[in-house]
């Protein structure tokens, strides 16, 4: 029978903050980075602009058609090799820059879509009142449709975040020490992979629930 | 005022305006009526370029609506329009409606849009709803509203799209009363609706359509004295009936 001991946890409880502090990183940054080119990737796409509409829809589309983990390791070892070529230089430790970049551009191509049907779920009366009144198409889009399309979109918006939160345990792959991967140091070099997995799956689930709580209280909030 | 010169209009295959030609002059106003899907709304969205159209011209006020020259955001500037479903903005509050355009496109100060937003709000008689969203006002105080938007951009006429075709009945007549009012003060003004009792008090002329096409065009008492074509006698003789 297997005997759980817990005491290697609280010694490592700076480490593993730490590690959350690179988890809260990399997500803050990703949906920050990623609503924000999300959004210029869905006006591009709705766009009447036929090449600009072809290049938003091919980046949604080959960001939505490949694994994550891939993402992670394109942007660790082929991205740098490449700079490392055209400036010749060393870069130094890349691993959190590099999980940064391609977690906010793998994200945006899943916050463009939310926010596309952000956009369309906006009546196109709007549009035209916006348009009548001699607001330009960007002013109509900016002060008219956006700021009600996010209103809407404010559950998927924070359940897209819950999904990334806990993506972001992929980095792994990459050796860098966010909340997960401390833990599986910390239990590695303890012995105590069991125990430390099961408190971080642990916290993972406390705080993933506690935000898809206050998702539904949103929700129904706005929906009524 | 509003010319409107040979305009054809087409959904892809199907043509939903046909030749349409006609003319709104200054302080003149002008009735459009006719069946659902007689292209009167779509026509009227020509007008200030809301919808394109493939043939023909609208002149409004000596600028061409279908140059792609002409800029379009300027033009309507000074062409208020009013819909049917009032289409105020519903993330912002009433005096944000009002003075969003104004300050957005005509430059003007916050505190010089405010007051001049109020004043119209007042002359709609809602003062007192300044502060609050839309959500919260009825139908017919929405579209009263949404009649002074119009209004707080010094329009050199007005279209209104079937302003009263989705209000209670019992709120029609508040959004009328203030479309009279304007009209008596010499407004220019081309309205898409089926209200015969307001085109009896305040028009000069009325158009029918069917189909697409302009098949009536007269002053407005020989309109209901006694329509030339067969179909405008009939759809008069069914909306006049109760």
């Amino acid at each position: 029978m297997y005997e759980f001991d817990w005491s290697s946890i609280p010694g490592a409880l700076p480490l593993l903050g730490k590690g959350l502090l690179v988890t809260l990183e990399v997500t803050l940054t990703a949906i920050v980075v990623g609503i924000g080119w999300g959004t210029l990737l869905a006006v591009a796409r709705l766009s009447s602009n036929r090449l600009l509409s072809f290049l938003a829809a091919g980046y949604v589309n080959l960001f939505r058609s490949v694994p994550l983990v891939m993402v992670i390791l394109w942007f660790y070892l082929i991205v740098p090799q490449a700079l490392k070529g055209l400036f010749g230089q060393d870069i130094g430790d890349i691993r959190l820059v590099s999980a940064l970049v391609a977690f906010a551009l793998f994200e945006a191509a899943y916050y463009s879509e939310i926010i596309r049907a952000g956009i369309q779920s906006v009546p196109k009366g709007q549009v035209a009142a916006g348009l009548a009144l001699g607001l330009t198409p960007g002013q109509t889009m900016r002060l008219v449709v956006l700021p009600q399309a996010f209103r809407n979109m404010i559950p998927l918006l924070l359940t897209q975040a819950i999904i990334l939160f806990q993506d972001t345990s992929l980095v792994y792959v990459i050796g860098l020490s966010d909340f997960f991967g401390t833990a599986y140091k910390v239990g590695d070099r303890d012995g105590r992979l069991v125990e430390l997995l099961l408190f971080a799956g642990a916290a993972y689930f406390v705080i993933c629930f506690t935000v898809s709580r206050l998702v539904k209280h949103l929700q129904a909030r706005f929906i009524k | 005022m509003i010319e409107i010169k040979n305009v054809s209009k087409w959904y892809g295959q199907f043509q939903v305006l046909t030749d349409c030609t006609t003319e709104v002059k200054k302080g003149e106003v002008v009735v459009v009526c006719g069946p659902s899907g007689s292209g009167k709304s779509t026509l009227i969205k020509c007008v200030n370029g809301l919808e394109p159209f493939q043939q023909g011209d609208i002149v409004v006020n000596g600028t061409s609506v279908g140059d792609p020259r002409t800029n379009l955001s300027k033009l309507r500037s000074h062409v208020g329009m009013v819909f049917q479903h009032f289409e105020l903005f519903p993330h912002m509050t009433i005096t944000d409606n009002l003075t969003i355009a104004q300050v957005k496109v005509l430059g003007r100060s916050r505190e010089e849009a405010t007051d001049k937003g109020l004043k119209l709000l007042d002359r709609v008689g809602l003062k007192a709803h300044a502060h609050k969203h839309p959500g919260q006002l009825s139908g017919g105080q929405q579209q009263r509203v949404a009649i002074a938007r119009a209004l707080a951009m010094d329009p050199i006429c007005m279209l209104f799209d079937e302003p009263t075709s989705a209000l209670d009945p019992e709120m029609i007549n508040e959004v009328l009363d203030v479309m009279v009012e304007l009209a008596q003060e010499g407004m220019t003004m081309m309205c898409v609706t089926h209200e015969m009792g307001f085109a009896r008090k305040v028009a000069h002329r009325v158009i029918f359509m069917d189909q697409g096409r302009i098949v009536e065009d007269a002053a407005k008492d020989d309109f209901f004295g006694k329509p030339h074509s067969e179909r405008a006698q009939q759809f008069l003789a069914k909306i006049l009936q109760h």
